[in-house]
This record gives structure tokens, C-alpha cells and sequence, in this order.
């Protein structure tokens, strides 16, 4: 009964959000303003209902009903309860019905915080998010309905791959889509623009705090996939060019650009039509990452079960959506001009170039993903794209890129006179430069030419962003949660730079064999081997090695890595530990017995991982935090209604 | 105009990466519905105890050098398994392909039981307890079959139950094809 009611709300949402796509589209054409009116109640009926689908799934595997088929599929009774809600996105049907929920919200999110925003454009951007909707609703319940039965129900579901079963695989995929569904807001936006035929400054006030939430949440969302795969899989590493990595790293740079371009937009008026570009190519890319990753054109570790006939459906929803959005642009945009100039030395052109290298990043990124694809088309054979091509091409447009963050931060609107600001930019430059050195000297060597230059900029970027806050401080001056926000995201990028720099430049590997008490040196690390001990697990007995780690003659870790033989069967597995300390982690696993109590033994120190997520955490929270600033939510003290740019000639080509 | 053309730049931008991905998805029905990223791809090393010899390990590549033969990850604690195991050993009675059994995370006495009440269609068994090795394949829930072919690389995999007519319609022509 349960499921059925599940699958009957998720066609009444349909429905809902087919109406709230008619009316939002077509009301605004009507003099009648009941058509306007109807929009937010489309939107409060099929959130109801696909929350109560979402319910619906829920408790069909919280009580354990095998006879859904995907329950089945994802859940056996074995399975704790807070991994029995979370199977409910572990596989393609219900991660859907997950979108298309986290949709609904983000969609009711807009409705109630857009009361003072002119009602025809709310009515669009609302209408163009009901057309999404109608998509992804049409798309489950033809192609992936995860309510399907099973006749007769089996006893028991499958056993699901241990791996999987993980606080941080639980919590990333709806983080992950949490980002890519609030670009369909900026999508919306811009589309609902574009339909009026203008774009004024208030416009691009109104977008930016939903596009930096939604980039909070794409940067929460790739961190824990990253750390996940660093701590669960082992993998030895924390980031890895897959397919489906980039799918979501693609969309994360566009963002990125897109936040920049806003400001410009929001301030000067300027960039009209790029920044619409960006807000279409950002959630474009998001679901351009779904169809790649659903339809088997390409294939990674992380792929579903992918279905050439989901892959159509996809395609299709791509052209309608993406190809409409383009060819809306190609119509609209010619007539957003802005005729306001600056100068070279400006904010604006330093965001220009921001937006220029990080699009290029993006296309690199986003060719080295399709190529195997164009190679397999044309048949030229099986081409694989690895880190060889990704790192080099990547830091081409990414290194002055962080080289221009501190001085763009503060250079002034319009007239950029560099000279004012001459003193912060340099004494930040000279005191990162000199605290590089230092620490290039001090904690590691200077054999790798790129450790100085990102612990330069990494340093040069977290201290720049501090300097704006602390003079206004010192003035006396308010400190708006938009420039906290900005400063706490700058100083997050330099973190990660750092953490980046530093885990790829210094990190140490040695295989190596060791008798008890012997020692080896890693670094200012020194392993001693202390010996082995028998241990007991559940189902286990383990050979335990003990391995001391000191540093300058203090005793900093007891690692304990086991070598185990399970009893039934008889095969050894080896268990490796890491110690994380704030600036390394300490890893080793034990190799083989060469007997005498010699034993061979891998050993890593992985200097400053950690730094990695600690500044993607802190770039997630300066997003949250400048997404909420209040001033974006007050209406601005001109009347929105005024039509600042000079395309008014369009709208009546809109009615 | 020529304004305009900037303007139109990526409606035919977009349009190219449309036309790929429909040749892309336009051969992906040749390569099968994509399970695993590990097909084409040589097998990765199964390396197990047996399961009526624990002491001894079995290795898949050497075992089955230069054979067809069928993985089948199978435990006693999943119900599908048991309607599979009529299929599985009607199939390698009739077709005399070998089958390989991984029996996952399960409890060995339990498992030998099971094959003597439904017997055994299995050339051999091991026992993946820790499931490490199934991880290295992918295996994402029992039961779940794969091909391998005589040069040692994954050719098909199906998730969920075999049956007769899954054999013979999805298993088989791939077998034939290559000439085995």
C-alpha cells in the first residue's frame, strides 16, 4: 500500500508541476493576475508530494518491505537503520527522487524569500523551475520508478558492498545534488531574464546569495567525496580525474566564475551577458554530469547501472532545456548591452580575468573528459585521459589565477588605482614570500620548484583576504556578512592551495624491511619497528606489528597496523594504520614476514593533508555565511521595478 | 549581425556536443548494458581459499587459463541466490561452461550444506569472508555473474538473478561471437 501511495504522489507532483510550469510561464502574458497567484500553491502541492513520495520510500525501507523492488536491491535486513534512509540514494532511482525533492525545496526556498521581488519575474523563474521538475518527474516515472514491485517478494535484499556503507558516502550525494539543483535557481533566474528581455543590477542582487549557497554546497558536497575516498578507499590520494569527480568539479568552477561575474553585474552593471552565459553553462553542466553519468557514454568507478534507454530520455531533456536556454540567449542577449568602460587596473577587469582562467580551467577539464568520448565516436580508438594530461593543463590557467586573487581583492571598482592599495598588496606579498621561504627552509627543502610558489600564493591569499576585515575593524567601520564571507572563502582557497602544494610536493613513500628495534627515517620522521604481537579479532587472529614514530626525540604516534588471517579462511589481509596529526598523517602497512622478526613495511607521511578539507570546509562556510547576508534579502532602496538598462524597447517584444 | 553570431556561438557549440553524445549513445547499445566499468578490461586477480580446502588457494587467471568460464558471487543468506541455483546448475550441466563460485561473506559450513541439499553446479568454490576481492570486482550485491573470456578479460556481467533465457539471450551469443 505504502509504495503505492508513493508512486500515486509522485504523478500528482507531476501534474503539480505542470501547472506550476503553465502558469509561471504563460500567466505573466495574462492581464490577470489569478493566474500569478496559482504559482505558489503548484509549488507548495508538489513539494507535499514529493515529500511524501520521498516518506513513502523511506519507510518502505525502514520496515523492510523486500517486495520494492529497489528496496530490495539496496537493503537487506542486516543493514543498520541510518544506512537503510541512506540506501534510499545509493542507487539511480531513488538518487532521482532525491533531485527531484532537494528541487522542491530549493523551488519553495525561492517562493517564500522572493515576496518583494516583482511578481511576473517570480512567476518565470518559478515557471522555468517547474519545467525542470516536469523533466526529472517524467524521467522517474517513465524510465526509473524506484516504487516498482516485486511478485513473489524475495525474504531478504541484497547485501550491499561494505564499502558503501559510510557516514561520508551517506551525506555526500545529497550535499553533491543540494549544489547542483541550486544552479537550476541561477538557471532560472537567467532564463526568466532573458524571457523579459532585461537584466538590471537588482537582477544580478537577487541571484547572487542563491548561486553562493548552491556553490557552498557543491564545495561541501565534492570535499566529503574527497575525503571519503582518501580515508575509506585508501586509494592513497584525494583527488583523481574520474569522470564523475570532474562532472561535479566542472560545474563548481562555472559557479565559481558565475559568483564573480554577479558581483560585477550587481555593482557596475556590467557583463550582462556573460554572467547569463555562466548561470546557463553552470547548471547545464550539472546535468550534462547526470547524463554522463546515468547513460553509459562514459564509464567510471562510480557509474550506476547505466541504461542506453535512460541515456535518450536524457539526451532529449538536455536539448529542451539547454538548447532552449541557448537559443533564448542567442535571441536576448544582443540586447543587454552596457556601456559603462573600465579600467585595466579595475576590480572589474580582475574579475574578467578570474572569469576567463576559470572557464578555462573548466573547458580543460571538460575536454579531457570528452575526449575519450570524440576518440570513441570518430573510432580512433580507446583513448584514456589521466592525471598525466589533467594536472599540467590544469595549473596552466589555475596558477595566476591564485597570483591575481590577492591583488584583485583590492583594487577599487571602475578606476583601478593600484597605488592606493599598493602598501596591504605588498606587505602581504613580501610576508607570504618571506613566511614560504621560511617554511620551505624550516619544515621541508626547496627540490621541488612548486612548494615555494604555492605556499607563497596559498599564504599570500589567506593573509590579502584578512586585510580588508582588519582595516575595517580598526576604522570603526560595520563588517557585513557579505565581506566576511568573501574574506573566510579567499582565506579557505589559500588553505586548500597550501594543502595541495604541499601533500603533492613533499609527501614520502618508502617500502622498506625492518628488524625489531631497527628504525628508518622518513623526513624528521624516524619509524621504529618494535616487534610483532598476536592479536584477536571477531573473526580474526592478527599478526600486530608496533611501530613507534618519533620526531626531534619526542615520541609523536604508536601506529599499530595488522597483518590479519581470518580463521575460516585462511588468507591474510593486511590492515594499514594512519595516524592524522594537524600537519601530517603517518601511515604504515605491514608487507611480508621475512623472518627473524624481520618484516617488510610500507611507510608514508603525507605532510598537510589534512589542509585540504579544512579549506574547503572553510570555503563552504564563508558561502553559507555571505549567501546569508541580509543584504541581498532587503529589498534595495530603489524600486525594483525600474528598468535600469537601456533594453527597455525589448519587453514589448516579451508581452 | 555579426553581433548577433557571438550571441549564437554556444547554441552550436551545444549543438556539436549533442551530435557526440548521441554517436556516443548510439554505441553504447553495442557494448551492452554498462554495468561495470571492468568490461573489456582483464580481470582483476582472484586470489581465494577453496571452500571445502580452506588451506588452499585458488587462482582464477591460472585456473581458467585459455577457458570461458562464468564468475557467480552467490552467499547463503541471499534469497535470489537460491532461485538462481536451479538456472546455474541446469547451465553448466547443459552447456559445460565452467562455473566459478565466490561465495561472499558467509559462513562455510552453511555454504557447504547449502550445495549438498541443491547441489553443485560449480566447478569450484572459494570463500571471499572479508569480501576484498569482491570489492576489487565491483561486486556491488549477490548474486551477481560475470563472463571472462579465454584471454582472461571480463566480457559481461549481470547484476541480480540467472536465468535459462538470460543464458541463452544475453551469455551466450557473446560466447559464440568470439568463437569459443
Amino acid at each position: 500500500m505504502i509504495p503505492e501511495i508513493g508512486h500515486y504522489a509522485l504523478i500528482l507532483a507531476l501534474l503539480l508541476a505542470i501547472a506550476q510550469s503553465a502558469f509561471g510561464l504563460l500567466g505573466p502574458l495574462s492581464q490577470r493576475s489569478r493566474y500569478l497567484d496559482a504559482v505558489p500553491f503548484a509549488v507548495a502541492g508538489q513539494f507535499v508530494f514529493t515529500a511524501l513520495a520521498m516518506g513513502c520510500l523511506v519507510t518502505s525501507f525502514v520496515q523492510f518491505d523486500f517486495s520494492v523492488r529497489y528496496v530490495a536491491e539496496n537493503a537487506n535486513s542486516a543493514l543498520p537503520i541510518f544506512y537503510r534512509v541512506a540506501a534510499l540514494w545509493g542507487a539511480h532511482e531513488g538518487s532521482l527522487l532525491l533531485w527531484i525533492f532537494v528541487l522542491s525545496l530549493w523551488t519553495v526556498a525561492v517562493t517564500l524569500r522572493s515576496r518583494s521581488l516583482p511578481p511576473q519575474f517570480v512567476a518565470r523563474v518559478l515557471g522555468v523551475l517547474g519545467l525542470l521538475s516536469v523533466g526529472f518527474l517524467l524521467f522517474t516515472l517513465a524510465t526509473s520508478n524506484p516504487f516498482l514491485r516485486l511478485d513473489p517478494a524475495p525474504p531478504d535484499g541484497r547485501d550491499l558492498n561494505p564499502v558503501l556503507q559510510d557516514f561520508a558516502l551517506a551525506i555526500h550525494p545529497p550535499m553533491l545534488y543540494t549544489g547542483y539543483v541550486g544552479l537550476s535557481v541561477a538557471f532560472a533566474f537567467a532564463c526568466a531574464a532573458m524571457i523579459e528581455g532585461r537584466l538590471d543590477q537588482a537582477w544580478a542582487r537577487w541571484t547572487r546569495p542563491w548561486t553562493t549557497l548552491a556553490w557552498a554546497f557543491l564545495t561541501a558536497g565534492i570535499a566529503l567525496g574527497s575525503w571519503w575516498a582518501y580515508y575509506e578507499l585508501g586509494w592513497g590520494g584525494f583527488w583523481f580525474w574520474d569522470p564523475v569527480e570532474n562532472a561535479s568539479f566542472m560545474p563548481w568552477l562555472v559557479a565559481t566564475a558565475l559568483i564573480h561575474s554577479l558581483a560585477v553585474t550587481d555593482k557596475r552593471g556590467l557583463f550582462k551577458s556573460w554572467t547569463l552565459l555562466l548561470a546557463i553553462s553552470g547548471f547545464s553542466l550539472s546535468l550534462l554530469g547526470t547524463f554522463l553519468v546515468r547513460s553509459g557514454v562514459l564509464v567510471s568507478v562510480h557509474s550506476f547501472a547505466a541504461d542506453p534507454a535512460r541515456g535518450i530520455f536524457i539526451l532529449a531533456f538536455l536539448v529542451i532545456i539547454i538548447g532552449g536556454a541557448l537559443t533564448l540567449y542567442a535571441w536576448r542577449a544582443p540586447l543587454l548591452r552596457s556601456d559603462a568602460g573600465f579600467e585595466l587596473t579595475s576590480r572589474e577587469s580582475f574579475l574578467l580575468f578570474n572569469n576567463i582562467l576559470l572557464v578555462i580551467a573548466a573547458a580543460v577539464i571538460f575536454g579531457g573528459t570528452l575526449a575519450p568520448m570524440v576518440s570513441d565516436a570518430l573510432h580512433l580508438g580507446t583513448l584514456s585521459v589521466g592525471p598525466q594530461y589533467f594536472n599540467p593543463t590544469f595549473l596552466l590557467p589555475v596558477l595566476p589565477l591564485l597570483a591575481l586573487v590577492s591583488v584583485g581583492m583590492h583594487s577599487g571598482w571602475k578606476r583601478g588605482n593600484l597605488a592606493r592599495v599598493r602598501r596591504p598588496i605588498l606587505g602581504t606579498l613580501v610576508l607570504a614570500v618571506t613566511l614560504a621561504l621560511a617554511i620551505c627552509a624550516g619544515a621541508y627543502d626547496f627540490s621541488v620548484m612548486l612548494l615555494p610558489v604555492g605556499l607563497a600564493l596559498g599564504l599570500w591569499m589567506a593573509l590579502a583576504a584578512l586585510v580588508d576585515p582588519i582595516d575595517r575593524l580598526r576604522r570603526g567601520l560595520s563588517l557585513p556578512a557579505g565581506i566576511v564571507g568573501m574574506s573566510l572563502a579567499h582565506i579557505g582557497l589559500g588553505v586548500l592551495t597550501i594543502g595541495i602544494t604541499v601533500v603533492q610536493s613533499v609527501t614520502i613513500e618508502r617500502d622498506t624491511a625492518l628488524a625489531q628495534g631497527a628504525q628508518t627515517t622518513l623526513g624528521s620522521y624516524s619509524f621504529r619497528f618494535e616487534g610483532t604481537a598476536p592479536a584477536e579479532g571477531a573473526n580474526f587472529s592478527a599478526t600486530e606489528g608496533t611501530v613507534t614514530v618519533n620526531q626531534n626525540g619526542h615520541e609523536v604516534a604508536v601506529l599499530k597496523p595488522q597483518k590479519r588471517n581470518y580463521w575460516v579462511q585462511q588468507s591474510a589481509m593486511t590492515e594499514a594504520a594512519i595516524s592524522s596529526g594537524w600537519n601530517r598523517d603517518l601511515f604504515v602497512a605491514m608487507g611480508e614476514d621475512l623472518g627473524q622478526g624481520k618484516w617488510s613495511l610500507r611507510l608514508q607521511v603525507r605532510p598537510l593533508i589534512q589542509f585540504v578539507w579544512f579549506g574547503a570546509i572553510i570555503m563552504m562556510v564563508g558561502g553559507v555565511v555571505s549567501g546569508l547576508d541580509r543584504r541581498y534579502r532587503l529589498p534595495k532602496t530603489a524600486p525594483v521595478t525600474a528598468d535600469v538598462t537601456p533594453a527597455a524597447g525589448v519587453q514589448g517584444q516579451a508581452a | 549581425m555579426k553581433a548577433l553570431n557571438r550571441f549564437v556561438l554556444p547554441l552550436g557549440g551545444f549543438a556539436l556536443l549533442v551530435l557526440l553524445l548521441a554517436v556516443g549513445l548510439r554505441q553504447a547499445p553495442d557494448k551492452g548494458i554498462i554495468v561495470s566499468p571492468l568490461i573489456g578490461k582483464p580481470a582483476p586477480a582472484l586470489r581465494l581459499p577453496l571452500l571445502n580446502e580452506p588451506a588452499v588457494l585458488l587462482d582464477a587467471a591460472e585456473t581458467f587459463k585459455g577457458r570461458w568460464y562464468l564468475l557467480n558471487v552467490w552467499g547463503t543468506w541471499c534469497p535470489e541466490c537460491r532461485y538462481e541455483h536451479k538456472a546455474l546448475l541446469d547451465i553448466s550441466a547443459r552447456y559445460q561452461v565452467p562455473v566459478l563460485g565466490m561465495d561472499w561473506k558467509d559462513d562455510d559450513a552453511a555454504a557447504r550444506e547449502w550445495l549438498q541439499q541443491l547441489g553443485n553446479p560449480y566447478e569450484q568454490v572459494v570463500t571471499d569472508h572479508e569480501g576484498r576481492t569482491a570489492i576489487a570486482w565491483g561486486v556491488y550485491g549477490a548474486p551477481e555473474t560475470y563472463l571472462v573470456n579465454p584471454a582472461g578479460v571480463i566480457v559481461y556481467k549481470k547484476v541480480g538473478g540467472l536465468t535459462m533465457d538470460i543464458w541463452q539471450r544475453e551469455f551466450l551469443p557473446l560466447m559464440t561471437r568470439s568463437g569459443s
